[in-house]
């Protein structure tokens, strides 16, 4: 290394000499930084046990536990790796998985958030010392003391407002210059309108000033904005989050040597090495190995294909048995993977046409109260030929009108409704998707892998013969196929003991063999074990010239799938099962869970013209998937839900994801979102009730400062406190 | 009423000193991880001595 080498400026030099000179060393280098997630951690012992085990490794610069966020941040020499990292806190008897720092860099700074919970706190502060003020001019203070009170009111509020209400100008100014309206205009105008009438008020030394008004009005109103805001923060870091824990990295060969590189760094024409259980990181060609790919997140098939050279394999896949190396051909954008992306965006276009609640309330509200304020205005000038009344009148109007509990209303429910479901373990990630939810009246279902988990489980061991049981699992124990783990396991659960067969072998591909009394022993492929094929899911056994024996499987029901079925039902859903698995196999499934519409070898482009074509029946479909030919359905549905084991693409295009193994939480998820808009819609009837009293007495000239800061803090402590009562 | 000219100014500061410290304590980070701060305050790993 050239790096000089300087002694660290240290008061005691003994102690500290050593690593200092090595993080001296370390800091003229770009530093790695490592993030871990760790979800078992839940108290200080954690916290101190990991980091004082990740301190104690030389290498490591600085490590910090974040509890909340169940997470590391390691900062560390460059050449160490997640991996070590992983295996370090794994050795302290924690559950650690890497996560992709790239992806979370967002979450690290939340900018916006912050920004908006400074003018929050300006807002408070400024809102409380006018209100002292404000109470003692109520009480009677009078004229020159009243007019001090005044200014010094005016003094705190002016800056104060022009910091804090700055997401609202800025929201009119966008609405007006594209000529619409939105619920920041008018409360940009009520705010500017009751400066400037307060502002002449005290000039004049009159006895109503609007300061207060004026700032509890911006406080109200960002309190809710900065509710609605952390609700989205929350679900957004969480997906972030499940994205980062797949860090995408693929083992390049070059030159015959192995290296790990990220995937973003491939290239057309590269080698990749692929072991079993690792998921093909790019499209590319199978260059040599044989083995056997799982293909279920792309196309619903559960049946596991044969993959040998030549074959061309797409990104996504998951390969079953043996090592592959494949040859890239299609990186990055160009995947299949990405290219579904183009069919998201055509079925996306859709449902930007939903409105939401807020928007929809905004758009009889914003004209209504202008005219309101307007003909107040004007009644009172051509009444009393008094400018200076006129214009109080018609700030008063505003004021009172202003969306305070309306722009409370919505916020509130949603950030109750959005912790429930998260307890629940779902992910609300777009904010209309439970106003959305709230309107199903049909679901549809994807098979495999968000009905069934996507894992085999034996079906016919009764009625298989015993010796052929002991042979299978003497044969399938060793392997970690899906179709020999599960064999493993049912066997050994009825308690059978595998056959002595000797020089069992794997090839991969096809399946297992062995020998046993100078017989060949087979357990594999239809094609390799001289069966005929059947149209489940199946393994054969065939032993020495004897006929082979079929094993056949189905997929295992993902927990909770019955309950949620059943519970959709019985709310008057129309349930649907659209699979792009085999007709038999779908059929099956449909039976025993009752549901009697289904669609077997759905093509993704099928799947979501068929949820088009629902959706242009009138109905309001909600998607449940998990795969990348469940993708382009899931944007075309009125709302969507996919599982956190679900394809990073199907996620992105859902709107719910579901955080937990347990489907059964979808028929709550339905109704808490029902109750959450019933409460939304009765929050604004309050608010509505609250300005039919109110807004006559303020065009009548009657409403002082002290019933316009009286009617809009009963009224947003009311929507608050409905909003409440969801838990 | 003179004691105004006193109150209000003391009123006013106190408020703004409350003010400047939340602003100090969001921008230095305080609030990214409150259950870990409300836990590691029971950690006696460095009472002896600040951590280097």
């Amino acid at each position: 290394m050239t790096a000089p080498m300087r002694p660290a400026p240290s008061a005691c030099p003994a102690c500290a000499a050593a690593p200092a000179a090595e993080a001296q060393a370390a800091r003229d280098l770009p530093r790695a930084q490592i993030a871990l997630s760790l979800p078992t951690i839940h108290c200080a012992a954690c916290i101190s046990k990991i980091e004082r085990g990740l301190d104690a490794d030389p290498r490591v610069v600085s490590a910090r536990v974040n509890l909340t966020l169940k997470r590391a941040s390691i900062e560390a020499a460059p050449d160490v790796t997640a991996e070590e990292m992983r295996a370090l806190v794994e050795g302290l008897g924690y559950e650690a998985h890497e996560l992709d720092p790239g992806t979370l860099n967002a979450t690290a700074t939340d900018r916006a958030g912050r920004d908006l919970l400074m003018r929050l706190a300006v807002a408070g502060f400024a809102m409380m010392n006018v209100m002292l003020l404000s109470v003692s001019v109520w009480s009677g203070a009078e004229a020159a003391t009243r007019d001090m009170f005044h200014w010094i009111s005016a003094a705190i509020t002016l800056p104060a407002i022009a910091f804090a209400g700055m997401p609202f100008y800025r929201n009119a100014w966008g609405a007006l210059r594209q000529g619409r309206l939105n619920m920041d205009v008018p409360i940009t105008l009520a705010i500017v309108l009751a400066l400037v009438t307060s502002l002449w008020e005290t000039m004049l030394s009159g006895a109503h000033a609007y300061f207060d008004a004026a700032l509890a009005l911006t406080f109200f109103l960002l309190a809710g904005r900065y509710l609605d805001h952390r609700t989205r923060a929350i679900a957004r870091s969480a997906a972030e989050e499940l994205t980062a824990l797949e860090v995408p990295r693929a083992t390049r060969l070059t030159d015959g040597s192995e290296e790990q590189v990220n995937v973003s760094d491939l290239a057309v024409g590269d080698l990749i090495r692929v072991r079993p259980g690792g998921r093909m990181p790019v499209d590319g060609e199978i260059v040599t190995g044989t083995s056997e790919l799982d293909r279920s997140l792309l196309t619903g098939e559960t049946v596991p294909v044969f993959g040998g050279q030549g074959q061309a394999v797409s990104a996504g896949e998951v390969n079953l048995t043996g090592p592959l190396t494949i040859c890239a051909t299609a990186v990055g954008a160009d995947t299949s993977l990405h290219r579904m992306a183009d069919l998201v965006a055509i079925a996306e276009s859709g449902r930007s046409r939903y409105t939401s609640l807020a928007d929809s309330a905004a758009k009889l509200y914003a004209p209504g109260v202008h005219i309101l304020a307007g003909l107040s205005f004007a009644g009172w000038f051509l009444y009393t030929w008094d400018m200076r009344t006129a214009l109080n009148i018609s700030a008063a109007v505003l004021i009172i009108t202003c969306p305070c509990a309306l722009g409370l209303a919505v916020p509130a429910v949603t950030t109750a409704a959005s912790g429930r479901l998260f307890r629940q373990g779902m992910l609300i990630k777009h904010e209309t998707a439970l106003e959305r939810l709230a309107q199903v009246d049909t679901v549809v279902f994807d098979k495999t892998g968000t009905l069934t988990t996507g894992t085999p489980r034996l079906i016919n061991l009764d009625a298989l013969p015993p010796e052929a049981v002991a042979a299978a699992l003497a044969l399938a124990q060793g392997s970690s196929h899906p179709l020999a783990r599960a064999i493993t396991e049912a066997a050994t659960e009825a308690g059978m003991k595998p056959a002595d067969i000797r020089d069992v072998t794997e090839v991969p591909g096809y399946g297992t063999r062995g020998f046993a009394d100078g017989r060949e022993i087979r357990l594999g492929r239809a094609g390799w074990t001289g069966a005929q094929g059947v149209p489940e899911s199946a393994t054969f056994l065939k032993v020495g010239d004897q006929a082979p024996v079929a094993f056949t499987f189905t997929d295992a029901l993902r927990p909770g799938a019955e309950d949620a079925v059943e519970t959709l039902r019985r709310q008057g859903k129309r349930v649907i099962l659209m699979s792009g698995d085999t007709r038999p196999s779908v059929e099956v499934l449909a039976h025993r869970l009752g549901i009697d519409h289904w669609m077997a070898e759905a093509l993704p482009a099928e799947k979501a013209a068929r949820v088009s074509a629902l959706a242009e029946e009138g109905a309001r479909v909600l998607m449940v998937g998990d795969g990348l030919n469940d993708t382009a359905a899931l944007a075309a549905a009125h709302v969507s839900i996919s599982p956190a084991s679900a394809l990073d693409a199907a996620r992105v295009a859902s709107d719910i994801v579901l955080l937990g193994n347990d489907l059964a939480t979808i028929g709550t998820a339905c109704t808490i979102a029902q109750s959450a808009t019933r409460r939304i819609t009765e929050n604004f009837r309050i608010a509505t009730l609250y300005n039919v009293v109110a807004v006559p007495l303020a065009m009548a000239g009657l409403a002082t400062p002290l019933i316009a800061a009286l009617a809009m803090s009963l009224s947003s402590v009311t929507v608050s406190l409905n909003a409440l009562r969801l838990r | 009423m003179n004691i105004l000219t006193y109150l209000i100014p003391i009123s006013l500061t106190l408020g703004a000193l409350g003010l400047a410290a939340f602003i100090y304590t969001v921008k230095s980070n305080q609030y990214d991880d409150p259950e870990g701060d409300a836990r590691r305050i029971l950690s006696d790993d460095w009472d002896d001595h600040p951590k280097p």
